[in-house]
């Protein structure tokens, strides 16, 4: 789920279930979202505890698509045995209401209209329109290959949308976005886009302009335009192509501003519509998705092991290292190569929600839907040995978060209604659970984020209400709350020596709250009177890990998916004017204009996209990249097109 | 103006001082139209008579014109802004009712600031409510009715292969949509550009290269487009995926107009073609104009057209009498790719054997470390009518061939013919040809001798009129080569300077070599004497003739005719033209022309043509402009719409007479009836008032009239001009007495006396009338 307003923050993640595919979401009355799949169930998912809250069969088969009427309190489902039924929706839930008229033939797409009388249905070779209060489709059905009937292909009809006006537009495997009169049967107006199919079709709110997907990665913006100036006359005219994507777009949306577009690529662009833009912003710029705003990787310092996690195993994996040294620049060799260590299946159909590893390497922790599991790695020589903690206190399960202590003696687990609970780790591989923490005026929301501090005093803990909480880890007590700031939150950590806790908002925003004090630092009440450097303030990715340099108080290392940054403290901010990304400049200076153009953002763009980044010692910092090409090559083949001059 | 249906110059309409920029059909009028030109006027024309109606001068230089319909009394020209270099500005002019042939038209407004002065780069929209127009990256709109101004534009993009500047734009004849063509080959339709922000475009995307020109149909169902690809692209419902094209089109097209009645388009194309193209996007017909040339000016001595580069890769052949193309010739034989910056195979040199039998072509490929050529050579298939190839050699010498020669020797047979090529690669080379060993006895040309001298870089060739000699010349010498030993016989020098050009004289002058050098000088070689006489270019093939073409220090252009005897030239022409001429050739005529002054006798048997650097074809004449514009078309339909009157009708006999002769006695008068006769239509049918004097008449008249034989002299056919018409036929008839004798061959006379002896009464009438006649002026000759 994204937010919007807080620059389209991916602000709750609901893991994924390997038997339960997602074809069809809506949301209906008011904020309770629906899926449905081909599963053959319809899921309503509970946002404040990121787990599917209850889950109805359908009784029609996999189902292919739903739709929520205007005013939400109805669900229609269409079902592989072509039927479409519909659903009340109650307090607590759904309740089957009646079937409509059953006709042979996979109904793949669903649309109210919005006096919310009439179902448009798209089918293999035909679409139907549906009375609600009857039941009944008259006409009896429309066929939609009426044209390519001597073509002995079925035409799909992959979506379907209903306008108030009557008209019904439907995308079909023939490339073609066409525009029917429902009550006559008749072809209005036929457009084809592409060679490919048109899979996904979506509607302005003020029904003058549409967007559909199509299985080469293109998508297209259709405009109700008039046809002269001054008169009534109006025609649905394809106006702008985009290519944003290389694999099928199965799912477009029409918001007042933008166009926004997800396909099989794994990537969610957002196309802001120009001409509806009042001023340039973070809003005017084209906004691509590809991976998630969270960390997926943890490290293990002192015993230099990384953990991967992905969404049903976990690999653990040493590190290489060198003993030589070389100028900037130079690739050094390798005295040890790194090392996979271990992979951990993950047991189940459930996907992974979260991972950490010990500092001292020794532990491994990770949370599915259903389970929480701890293991403990013992290291003979060469060999490596991992055995699962046994009798794991019951937890409140799912665990959104899992973080160590800094001496691996605990471990912090976010839990559902703002708790963390602290686990004691005992040698040699068991644990007990210590206390919980619990936000002193309560919250619905899960946490998601969780920092400690180095000297194992404090714990931050973040929400999904982003209320920051500050924990007594000594004398295990609510200590203080961070001032909310409307943003949510998308790191923190505390600072080793100064015991300061930095956060970075969605906004782009950095604040500094010292702990002790419980105020934002002195340096902070800056930040925010001077203002940061606009480019910094229109990067596309938040900020997903804050680390520090033990070495130097003043540094704070901070990066997101396309660069990393060094925040020196001890300079000066830079204005607007300013180059914020200035360091291949500066080197070509002189050393005394250096002085001079030095800035407080040091940032390096070398490594993208990049996942996370961590200091390991003074002079050793680790950086994980994940090429797009490892996940495109992963992917199926696109749709093979000619392309001019190849 | 010519005919669709049958791809014809129908009229010709001359008036204007300049460049003419525009041409538009009146709206109010279908049979009018309107032109502009650079020279600052616009006319209105009676297309279909020809005539210039009005002329409204403006005054400053008009670069485009536009007619609107619902504009009643004035029309749009592009204009330079005053004051400011390389500003144009769209004004409206109104045009003044008043009586008279030139008015002047000084009431202009302004419509639109800052437009290119190309014609495609403004359009009209929708019922004249509002004007477009396009420059670089904008686009800007004015609507008539509410005064407003909107300007687009799209961001500047620059490629390696070019930029997305507006090359074109047109209007949707009904709906509100503005179509535009850009450099980068996109096609976009605006929409909505009624508002400045809420505007929308659709790219439709095909070319690979500028588009060119645009066009809606009719209804404005569709779209067409075309450029460099030599493509008409049709874009049904302004759909990307549903497009029609007519491939093929030759060259790169330039324009597309639509008719008003939507059954036909045509192209303009850069190869000075018009394309007709039928509504199904069939090809109609092709009205093809001369194309630009890299070989030099050939005739071809059989069909006496001149002969060229064509299409790419083709040889055209262009009848200058008509002005129309007779056919091309594929000669390269492979696929051109219409892209720009591609190095492609093209013809460079043609020759033509003495009597049109074989032709030898040189392609290459411009490749600047090692070129690729190739020798062709063809021989004239009398069955297809048509060239065939005979013999294909790779690279027949290592570097560019310079220049190519066949020995032209008339009475000679074919095992004498011999082909001479002079390369960069400092040899000249002999090809002869030779029997195939196959049973079919057909031969093949192949290399005989190779020739160099002192390792100087070949530059042209020539051989003497009776083919005994060969001039071979190298940078600054010129060596003579005996054809039947290859000995060199003598070399003749004139510095300073290269030479550009050698010939041999002809006829009476056959002694004489000719060279030009770089630095302008003319040297003449008396070939007995070895000495040099004076100094030229060109040379005529018919008369003992030569013309020199010089540039002048100031650029004008001078023609200078000599003979090579004569040090002093006998015809100087100054300022021809602007341009440099670059080459030039002698033309026979079909028959000799009616020359009236002596200055111009050289004229008389061949026709002087030049071409020009900008490639405009130019000629000497002593005829008026309209004079030899009139189409045949015309002048053909006066003909046959003339009276029958009983001159006419004695003439008629005459002449089915002589054409009996010729089935009859065989090739006893040989062609001469035929070449002689249109010089006595030419005479009747041309207005009195415009003939010349009747002594230069004469002796053509006369001439037509008799059977001349070659041992007649000059008095006798004089005396027996005296003679009345009656006389003349018994004349012919003793000529044909003597016919008999040798061919013992009666049954002709007997067919001629029947058919004198069916004159009826009325026409013996005549005829007596005509013997009462004043021929007076006969004898003043």
């Amino acid at each position: 789920v994204y937010n919007f307003a807080a620059n389209y923050f991916q602000e709750k993640v609901i893991p994924g279930h390997e038997t339960r595919s997602v074809e069809a979401l809506c949301w209906a009355a008011g904020d309770r979202l629906f899926g449905a799949g081909l599963s053959g169930d319809i899921t309503e998912y509970d946002l404040a505890l990121l787990c599917v809250a209850r889950s109805v069969d359908g009784c029609g088969g996999p189902i292919w698509s739903m739709a929520a009427n205007s005013s939400g309190t109805q669900l229609a489902i269409g079902c592989e045995d072509g039927s479409v039924k519909l659903f009340q929706v109650v307090p607590g839930g759904i309740q089957f209401e009646r079937n409509l008229d059953r006709r042979k033939g996979r109904i793949l797409c669903l649309s109210w209209h919005p006096s919310d009388t009439h179902i448009a249905a798209g089918s293999i070779d035909f679409l139907r329109v549906f009375d609600v209060c009857s039941g009944n489709s008259q006409p009896e059905r429309i066929m939609v290959n009426y044209h390519v009937l001597k073509v002995r292909r079925e035409c799909i009809v992959w979506s379907i949308a209903f306008l108030s006006s009557g008209t019904v537009i439907t995308s079909d495997s023939f490339g073609r976005v066409q525009f029917w009169d429902w009550q006559r049967g008749t072809l209005m107006e036929s457009h084809t886009v592409s060679t490919s199919a048109v899979l996904s079709l979506a509607v302005s709110e003020k029904e003058d302009s549409i967007i559909v997907g199509t299985s080469t990665g293109a998508t297209y913006q259709f405009q109700l335009l008039p046809v002269k100036m001054g008169s009534l006359e109006k025609r649905w005219v394809r106006t702008k192509p985009f290519q944003h994507h290389t694999h099928d777009v199965r799912a477009v949306a029409h918001s007042s501003t933008a166009l926004i577009s997800g396909g099989l690529d794994a990537q969610l662009v957002i196309r802001p519509l120009m001409e509806k833009m009042q001023k340039k912003g973070y809003d005017a710029a084209l906004r691509k998705f590809t991976f998630p705003h969270r960390r997926l990787v943890s490290c293990a310092r002192k015993a230099r092991l990384l953990l991967f996690q992905f969404s049903q195993h976990l690999e653990l994996w040493r590190l290489g290292s060198t003993d030589e040294t070389g100028k900037d620049g130079e690739v050094l060799p390798l005295c040890r190569m790194p090392e996979h260590l271990v992979q951990l299946k993950s047991k189940g159909p459930e996907h992974i929600y979260c991972s950490c590893v010990s500092p001292c390497g020794s532990w491994v922790a990770y949370s599915t839907a259903s389970r929480f599991h701890l293991y403990r790695v013992q290291y003979e020589g060469d060999g490596i040995s991992i055995k699962k903690v046994p009798k794991v206190p019951k937890l409140l399960l799912p665990a959104y978060q899992l973080q160590f202590s800094s001496d691996s003696g605990s471990l912090f687990v976010a839990s559902a209604r703002g708790s963390v609970h602290v686990l004691q780790l005992l040698e040699p591989g068991g644990c007990k659970h210590l206390h919980t923490f619990r936000p002193p005026s309560g919250s619905p929301e899960a946490v998601y984020l969780l920092a400690s501090s180095a000297d194992g005093h404090w714990l931050a803990a973040v929400g999904g209400d982003w209320a920051i909480h500050i924990y007594d880890l000594k004398c295990f007590k609510h200590h203080c709350t961070v001032p909310t700031y409307s943003c949510a939150v998308t790191a923190l950590a505390i600072h080793p020596v100064t015991n300061n806790l930095v956060i970075a908002y969605s906004d782009q925003q950095l604040f500094e709250f010292s702990i002790p004090e419980k105020q934002y630092t002195a340096w902070s009440r800056m930040v925010q009177n001077c203002g940061l450097h606009r480019v910094w303030l229109e990067r596309d990715s938040p900020i997903t890990h804050i680390t520090f340099n033990p070495k130097n108080p003043s540094h704070i290392l901070l990066h997101d998916i396309y660069m990393f940054c060094v925040l020196d403290k001890s300079l000066p901010l830079p204005d607007n004017s300013a180059l914020l990304m200035n360091q291949s400049t500066l080197k070509q200076l002189p050393e005394t204009a250096r002085q001079r153009q030095l800035h407080a953002f040091k940032i390096c763009k070398k490594f993208q996209p990049l996942l996370f980044a961590d200091l390991l010692d003074e002079n050793c910092l680790v950086m994980v990249e994940r090429p797009i090409m490892d996940i495109k090559t992963q992917l199926p083949l696109p749709i093979q097109q000619k392309k001019f001059g190849t | 103006m010519y005919s669709v249906a049958t791809e014809e110059t129908l009229r010709v309409m001359g008036g204007h001082a300049d460049l003419v920029t525009g041409v538009q059909l009146n709206p109010h009028n279908h049979m009018q139209l309107y032109s502009s030109s650079l020279d600052g006027s616009i006319k209105l024309w009676d297309f279909m008579d020809g005539i210039p109606i009005k002329t409204f001068t403006v005054g400053s230089k008009l670069l485009a014109l536009y007619a609107l319909a619902s504009s009643e009394d004035s029309v749009f020209v592009v204009i330079p802004k005053s004051g400011e270099r390389d500003t144009f500005q769209l004004v409206s002019v109104k045009l003044t009712k008043a009586a008279g042939q030139d008015l002047e038209a000084k009431e202009l407004s302004v419509v639109l600031d800052g437009v290119d002065t190309s014609p495609k780069r403004i359009a009209f929209g929708r019922e004249g409510e509002y004007v477009a127009s396009v420059k670089e990256v904008n686009l800007q709109v004015f609507f008539f009715k509410r005064k407003q101004l909107n300007r687009f534009s799209v961001s500047a993009i620059k490629t390696k292969s070019g930029n997305n500047h507006f090359t074109c734009i047109a209007c949707h004849p009904t709906e509100d949509c503005i179509a535009t063509g850009h450099a980068d080959g996109k096609i976009r339709l605006w929409r909505n550009f009624y508002h400045k922000k809420d505007y929308t475009f659709s790219t439709l995307h095909w070319h690979h290269d500028t588009v060119m020109d645009l066009a809606f149909s009719m209804e404005g169902t569709s779209l067409l487009s075309g450029g460099v690809e030599s493509v008409l692209v049709l874009w049904h419902n302004e759909s990307d995926c549903q497009k029609d094209f007519l491939p093929r089109l030759g060259s790169a097209i330039e324009y597309i107009s639509m008719s008003s009645d939507g059954a036909l388009c045509c192209t303009l194309h850069t190869d000075n073609r018009i394309t007709i193209i039928n509504s199904n996007l069939r090809f109609s017909k092709s009205i093809q104009g001369l194309i630009k040339s890299k070989t030099g000016l050939v005739v071809d001595p059989r069909t006496k057209a001149l002969v060229l580069n064509g299409e790419p890769g083709h040889l055209q052949f262009y009848c200058l009498q008509s002005d129309q193309q007779l056919f091309s010739l594929d000669i390269v034989q492979r696929q051109y790719i219409h892209q720009a910056g591609l190095n492609q195979a093209d013809l460079v040199k043609v020759a033509f054997s003495a009597q049109g039998k074989w032709l030898a072509t040189v392609e290459e490929r411009e490749e600047v470390t090692d070129p690729e050529l190739q020798l062709k050579l063809w021989f004239y298939d009398e069955e297809t009518q048509s060239f065939k190839l005979n013999t294909r050699i790779n690279m027949p010498h290592e570097d560019h061939i310079t220049d190519m020669c066949f020995r032209e020797m008339d009475e000679l047979e074919d095992d004498s013919l011999i082909l001479v090529t002079a390369g960069r690669d400092c040899v000249f080379k002999v090809w002869v040809m030779v029997e195939d060993t196959d049973p079919e006895g057909s031969v093949s040309w192949s290399c005989d001798f190779v020739g160099s001298y002192h390792n100087y870089q070949a530059t042209n060739c020539c051989f003497s009129e009776d083919g005994s000699l060969l001039a071979v010349s190298f940078e600054e010498t010129v060596t003579v080569w005996d054809s039947v030993t290859w000995d060199l016989k003598c070399t003749f020098c004139h510095p300073p300077g290269k030479i550009r050009n050698i010939c041999f004289g002809r006829l009476t002058c056959s002694k004489y070599l000719i060279g030009a050098t770089d630095y302008g000088f003319l040297c003449c070689w008396n070939l007995l004497s070895c000495a040099s006489k004076i100094s030229l270019n060109m040379c005529n093939p018919v008369q003992p003739l030569l013309a020199v073409i010089q540039r002048a220090l100031t650029a004008v252009q001078e023609v200078f005719v000599f003979k090579p005897n004569e040090p002093r030239p006998i015809y100087i022409q100054r300022n021809l033209c602007k341009e440099k001429i670059q080459l030039a050739a002698f033309v026979p005529r079909d028959e000799p022309e009616t020359i009236g002054s002596e200055k111009y006798h050289w004229l008389r048997r061949s026709q002087l043509f030049f071409l020009t650097d900008t490639q405009e074809l130019m000629t000497l004449s002593t005829k008026s402009l309209e004079e030899r514009l009139t189409p045949s078309s015309k002048q053909l339909a006066v003909e046959e719409s003339l009276p029958v009157t009983p001159f006419s009708l004695l003439l008629g006999k005459h002449r089915r007479q002589q054409s009996h002769e010729d089935i009859d006695l065989g090739k006893l008068v040989h062609n001469k009836h035929k070449q002689e006769s249109p010089a006595v239509k030419e005479l009747l049918h041309t207005p009195a008032h415009v003939l010349p004097s009747a002594s230069f008449l004469c002796p053509i008249f006369i001439n037509s009239l008799l059977i001349s034989k070659e041992n007649k002299s000059a008095e006798e056919v004089a005396d027996e001009v005296e003679m009345e018409s009656e006389k003349t036929e018994d004349d012919s008839d003793e000529e044909r007495g003597v016919t008999e004798m040798e061919q013992e061959d009666t049954s002709a006379m007997e067919l001629l006396g029947e058919m004198t002896c069916k004159l009826s009464k009325s026409q013996e009438k005549e005829l007596r009338k005509i013997r009462k006649m004043d021929y007076s002026w006969i004898s003043a000759f």
